[in-house]
């Protein structure tokens, strides 16, 4: 048997545990790893080229596909360098806004990542916990912008339109009827803060359910502990962001270091691992959970208690309203403009960046005046992640490869773009 | 914030001189010019010195310059003659050239430094070459292995150093650098499947490009200030 030692395997693209399209070409000796080539690109559908081709706003629609389980928060990195080349920023209350939504997203992000990391490797539970969440989550995007994924609710200048006053509710039909579906709406009887106070309040004991299944669990430490361990130089020379940095050791977080929005007010901490493996990157993930849910609560109390405007008033960036638009000539007007032409933006060049759930999405815009982006760039953050796949395989098992890929966080939509 | 950057910018053009040229650029970004032969020198000691300690390369992308500040919308010509004006597309010569503009292909790197909380941002143009070339900096910052290869891909960029320079986002055996400004954006082949030859195969697309809304670039006197002041390759 000596000469079949060494060989290569295919994994994926069409592997479950593959997070989507990813293709490793394995060099195995035995059943260790030698070598890991990702194959990646099968994705790719330009987004950035096709961003060139359309008005700044048309493009904020396709962030949302970049990476699809966290989709708010691309949009904010784009809305973001879009203001910044045009030097406006939203009104505070659009501000707190899209903080409370990039936070629902992290807990989003964060419940697929638990589910799909769990299922991966042996936690089959995980993954029914974490949907049910998740789709209470998915009904307060459903509430604000009509869609339960690609919401397209942040544009340059706040947010698209005021948090509603009532919250979708579920219809009789064959599934659902009586005692249930009376149980189900209660929650959704209110506002939609109301929805979202109600979530908060449980959703720490959701966290400690889920911790109490995993945490201590000797499966799931044998699966994880130091596996893909990363130093915290490496974890810099690799251009690792976001819990994977921080799972190293290395205390970086966009939302303290460089606050973009109110996340300078809020009060909130940002866990740190020790070890680098997988196991340490699983608990920073948890307590961002727990974080997040604070800093939700802390939004929803200041969007109570402060009613205004959600957009900016300036019509040559944004559109008016459709009361105005009736019988006011200058707003059709402008209507008219924003809605084929759209805005220019002065020429220059910008990146900005947010803390997304995976790590810094940053935009680099290059602008030459025109109506449309010369040049868009996306940083996504699973892009830097994943290359550094062979790194942090080499010389564990195949098995822990599937531990590896899913405490990356890969979502390929945003790799690939 | 601001302030914090201005003194990064004067520390840089104090240490390098002549081998970096200062861009202006939005307020709280620093952006620097640096000439191709320079900039390994430059990149290594940007991570090294403590004084500037840039220990991530964030981010690395290619930039091609063709079109920049040409619009689609002859606003002013067309006004005597007619509705036609929508409709044109500029034309893109595709250059197969021995040279290029020098000015035509950059490569932008995005530099994050965790000890001093700074950000840089470096742009080298490839100068005339065709293929357009510019040092690898993968010996510096690993991360820049596959943006590297990412901007060889769209752009057509060589990364001299680089170990394994293949293509990376883009199908196997395909054809062209489609992030090229004079690439079109639905590009030149499509796949479909041949009943006769009972396989897929390619074939020139079938679809015209056309354009929904024209680009355009107004004059407009809210930003004027930005306007006025220097402008990198108008």
């Amino acid at each position: 048997m000596a000469e079949f030692q060494q060989f290569t395997i295919n994994f994926g693209p069409q592997h479950p545990a593959a997070h989507g399209v990813l293709r490793l070409v394995l060099e195995m000796d035995g059943e260790v790893i030698q070598k890991a080539d990702p194959h990646i690109g099968l994705l790719h559908r330009g987004t950035e080229k096709l961003a060139e081709t359309k008005p700044y706003n048309q493009s904020i629609g396709y962030m949302d596909r970049l990476d699809y389980v966290s989709m708010m928060c691309n949009e904010h990195g784009y809305v973001l360098a879009i203001e910044k080349l045009l030097g406006i920023r939203p009104p505070v209350r659009a501000q707190y806004i899209r903080v409370m939504f990039d936070e629902i997203t992290r807990i989003l992000n964060h419940l697929l990542w638990l589910g799909c990391h769990g299922l991966d490797i042996g936690a089959m539970t995980m993954f029914l916990y974490c949907f049910r969440e998740r789709e209470d989550l998915m009904d307060c995007y459903e509430a604000v912008s009509g869609t339960r994924m690609h919401a397209t609710y942040y544009r340059p200048g706040g947010v698209y339109r005021d948090l509603p006053d009532s919250m979708p509710k579920y219809q009789e039909s064959r599934w659902r009827s009586g005692q249930e579906l009376k149980r189900q709406n209660e929650a959704r009887a209110g506002s939609l803060l109301d929805f979202i106070e109600a979530f908060t309040a449980q959703f720490p004991g959701r966290v400690d359910d889920y911790e109490a299944l995993l945490t201590d669990n000797r499966i799931w430490k044998q699966r994880t502990v130091n596996i893909g361990v990363v130093t915290p130089e490496r974890a810099m020379q690799l251009g690792f962001t976001g819990p994977m940095l921080r799972g190293s050791g290395v205390a970086w977080d966009l939302r303290k270091k460089q606050p973009y929005e109110v996340y300078a007010d809020l009060d909130f901490d940002i866990p740190v691992g020790v070890n680098g493996d997988c196991y340490d990157r699983y608990l920073v993930r948890m307590e961002e959970l727990r974080q997040s849910n604070h800093i939700i609560q802390q939004c929803v109390r200041w969007l109570r208690a402060n009613p205004g405007p959600v957009m900016i008033d300036d019509h040559k960036v944004v559109p008016p309203t459709r009361e105005v638009m009736k019988r006011d000539m200058e707003s059709l007007i402008h209507h008219f403009k924003l809605f084929t032409e759209g805005y220019t933006v002065p020429p220059g060049e910008v990146y900005a960046a947010v803390e997304h759930p995976k790590g810094e999405f940053g935009v680099y815009l290059v602008a030459d005046g025109a109506n449309k982006p010369y040049r868009l760039k996306v940083r996504a953050p699973g892009f830097a992640h994943l290359a550094a796949m062979d790194e942090m395989v080499r010389g564990h098992m195949l098995a822990d490869v599937v531990a590896v890929i899913g405490t990356q966080d890969v979502v390929f939509g945003e790799i690939d773009r | 914030m601001t302030t914090r950057h201005e003194a990064l910018a004067s520390r840089i053009a104090a240490r390098f001189g002549s081998a970096v040229t200062a861009v202006p650029g939005t307020a709280g970004e620093v952006t620097f010019e640096v000439a191709g032969e320079v900039l390994r020198d430059v990149a290594r000691t940007l991570r090294d010195d403590p004084e500037f300690s840039f220990e991530t390369l964030i981010d690395l992308c290619g930039v091609d310059y063709l079109s920049y500040g040409r619009d689609e919308w002859e606003t002013n010509d067309a006004s005597h003659s007619g509705f036609s004006r929508a409709a044109e597309r500029p034309v893109i010569v595709p250059e197969d050239d021995a040279v290029f503009d020098p000015r035509r292909f950059a490569v932008v790197y995005h530099l994050l430094s965790i000890r001093h909380n700074l950000r840089l941002r470096l742009r080298t143009f490839t100068g005339p070459d065709n293929p357009p070339v510019v040092p690898s900096l993968i010996g510096i910052w690993q991360s820049a292995d596959w943006f590297e290869r990412e901007a060889f891909d769209l752009f057509g960029i060589l990364f001299e150093g680089h170990p394994d320079l293949r293509r990376l986002l883009t199908d196997y055996g395909f054809i062209g650098h489609p992030f090229r400004k004079d690439f079109p954006t639905s590009g030149n082949v499509e796949v479909c499947y041949d009943a006769d030859r009972g396989r897929v195969v390619y074939q020139p697309v079938t679809i015209e490009p056309r354009v929904l809304v024209p680009r355009t670039i107004r004059d407009d006197h809210r930003y004027e200030p930005v306007l006025k002041g220097p402008q990198r390759n108008g």
